[in-house]
């Protein structure tokens, strides 16, 4: 009898106890408590996950670039140690030392620098001057030119490549004068067509530039003309400096695809004195042919040297410049 | 130069001639207005008549003669009407145009729907707050900068003299890393088991093995939508969440309808960068400049542009008609 009692005793408890139990977490004192115990469980998933994805794909990105870095520091026996990985045991910078000489890179690079910085700022002004003037003036067959940029963006430059070679090798005749391809194989080709809007992937800069002066406010340019000021000055002075976020993204822009372009280089045949990646698709036949290092293994790590040597411009200005670039696309225009 | 002094001698008489009778001047404000715009525009103009509008005709009129290049001469060739004899050559005589063609327009369109599907999705992560997000972003846009043609060529015909076998004990090495790692063809067979259809799942291997591909490719896509993720209105979010959605119906109803304008955008760009790097083009820049046969690639080019386009344009209509436009 004692027992039963107790187990009812102990059933009671317990029914009280589920019961208060239960209030409590109807309770609404203790809802807010119970929600931020799911969303915090939800949120450390989501982390883990994005953690998790994030890591995992910069390593794709990232692990041939950490593969070419740490390559170009070993040295022969590393190369063939099946114990060394990525950290050589007896580094050297003789790769670099070689790759140096073999690509003549100061002068090249120099070269390389004044070409991209130059052709730059021509796509710089020449874009930016033709989008504001999409942009802010009305002028009769607006539309169908418009529709031309857009036609430039679309149609890869690949379609119009022997033309613009023909054109360029009787440039108006001063082939004749000057013997043969006078133009060819010079800076002029390409300088000519950014001059005139139309140079590498100008088309979009164009269209950069015409949609974030669409969002500037006209009352600036207004008070502007009251003020007595050219459409020039205009331009120059008040509208440029507003334009900030689109000119640091086409010149980001412009300069890594200029820098990276082999196309038009290619086409014009510029020489590689100036295009320091003509420089890099010849160096491990240079090597190996010059310095009789005939090992593959061996050729490919002066090859990545070199890579190392070709990309660290560009990775500088990227760090450099990389947050003002990703804010500027946002704020730039191409969203609209 | 001259246009700057053109612009100025319209721009400097403005003040002083508002008294006089405007009988004198000729061209109305409006006018004067359009000439300037014209003034600023017309670098591109000229620019386009000469490289592209006459390139464009130029290669049209390339593909319809045959250029004969006289033995001898250094430079130069004539030209012979020829009807549409070199597009029935490319069509039925070329041994791999065809197939080429064929084959890029498909991997372009497989590989834009798998890229702008990862760049959103990306983008979705990458706009969240969380730490190092800086960083993350800064590694995903890293393929744009370090997307160099030359590099991977030299990197490509590396590859190509280590298994040449000039040296057999690193070929070894590069054999036995190929070999590593889990062994894919099990998978595939199970999922094959299961009942899963072939192509869906060819279809997944093949996004899995390109996965490098697509990250490279998909850098500026990201950005762009990123940016335009950031320029949703965040009073959009707050009147879904009064309303009650959920994140998954607020993906659906505010998200992606704000985000959809950018997809064309998104689309014809990667449409554009993938037709550059595929083999069609490849094939028509061997074909003229190292074979010379002007007609037969200006042909090639001609097609391959025009194939690409009616690709855009239906893709473009396609999406258009889902596309929501907030102004």
């Amino acid at each position: 009898m004692h027992d039963v009692q107790d187990v009812k005793e102990m059933q009671a408890k317990q029914a009280g106890f589920a019961e208060k139990m239960k209030a409590k977490y109807n309770d609404k004192r203790f809802v807010n408590e119970r929600h931020r115990a799911i969303r915090q469980g939800k949120d450390l998933l989501i982390m883990l996950f994005r953690t998790a994805l994030v890591l995992g794909l910069s390593y794709v990105i990232l692990g041939p670039l950490i593969g070419i870095v740490a390559n170009s520091f070993f040295s022969n026996s590393d190369k063939y140690s099946p114990i060394v990985y990525l950290i050589p045991q007896n580094p050297t910078l003789e790769r670099y030392a070689l790759a140096i000489i073999r690509m003549n890179y100061w002068e090249v690079m120099r070269n390389m620098l004044i070409y991209v910085a130059g052709l730059t700022i021509i796509q710089l002004l020449v874009c930016s001057m033709v989008g504001y003037g999409f942009a802010r003036h009305s002028f009769p067959g607006k539309k169908i030119l418009f529709a031309c940029v857009i036609i430039m963006i679309v149609i890869p430059s690949h379609t119009v490549m022997l033309p613009l070679y023909t054109f360029f090798m009787d440039f108006f005749g001063i082939n004749l004068l000057g013997g043969s391809n006078a133009i060819l194989g010079g800076t002029v080709p390409i300088i000519v067509m950014s001059f005139l809007g139309t140079g590498l992937r100008a088309g979009l800069y164009i269209y950069i530039f015409n949609q974030f002066f669409r969002g500037l406010p006209k009352e600036i340019e207004e008070a502007a003309a009251i003020d007595g000021a050219g459409s020039l000055y205009t331009y120059l002075f008040i509208m440029m400096p507003n334009a900030m976020p689109s000119i640091v993204t086409v010149t980001i822009f412009s300069i890594v695809w200029q820098y990276n372009d082999t196309f038009f280089s290619n086409l014009f045949m510029v020489s590689p004195d100036i295009v320091i990646s003509k420089q890099i698709t010849s160096l491990q036949a240079n090597i190996s042919n010059l310095d009789r290092i005939y090992d593959p293994a061996i050729s490919t790590l002066y090859l990545y040297a070199g890579i190392v040597l070709v990309i660290i411009p560009v990775i500088i200005l990227y760090v450099l410049l990389q947050k003002q670039f990703i804010e500027g696309v946002e704020r730039s225009g191409i969203v609209g | 130069m001259s246009e700057q002094a053109e612009v100025v001698a319209i721009e400097t008489p403005l003040p002083k001639k508002t008294h006089k009778p405007p009988k004198k001047s000729r061209l109305t404000l409006e006018q004067k207005k359009s000439i300037r715009g014209l003034l600023f525009v017309s670098p591109f103009i000229i620019g386009f008549v000469i490289f592209y509008l006459r390139s464009l005709i130029d290669t049209i009129v390339f593909s319809l003669t045959h250029t004969i290049m006289p033995e001898g001469a250094a430079a130069g060739f004539t030209r012979e009407w020829a009807g549409i004899a070199n597009f029935r050559e490319a069509f039925t005589e070329h041994p791999t145009f065809t197939q080429e063609l064929v084959d890029s327009l498909l991997n372009m369109s497989v590989d834009v729907l798998l890229i702008i599907f990862f760049s959103l999705f990306m983008a979705l992560i990458l706009n969240q707050k969380f730490k190092g997000r800086t960083l993350a972003r800064a590694i995903f846009f890293l393929p744009v900068i370090l997307n160099s043609e030359a590099i991977n060529l030299a990197i490509t015909m590396a590859r190509a003299m280590m298994m040449g076998g000039m040296s057999p004990v690193s070929a070894e090495v590069v054999e036995a890393a190929g070999t590593s790692g889990p062994n894919l063809m099990y998978y595939i067979y199970m999922f094959e088991e299961l009942g899963l259809p072939i192509a869906l799942i060819d279809y997944v291997v093949e996004a899995v093995m390109r996965i490098n591909v697509i990250i490279t490719a998909s850098g500026v896509q990201m950005i762009i939508f990123i940016a335009a993720l950031q320029s949703i209105a965040p009073s959009l979010y707050e009147v879904a969440k009064i309303e009650g959605a959920t994140p998954y119906e607020t993906f659906w109803k505010v998200t992606f309808p704000m985000v959809s304008p950018l997809i064309i955008t998104n689309v014809v760009y990667t449409v554009v960068d993938s037709f550059i790097r595929s083999p069609v083009v490849g094939l028509s820049y061997r074909t003229i400049f190292t074979l010379h046969n002007f007609s037969l690639g200006s042909v090639f080019s001609l097609v391959s542009m025009l194939a690409v386009c009616l690709l855009l344009f239906i893709t473009c209509a396609i999406i258009s008609k889902h596309t929501y436009y907030h102004n």
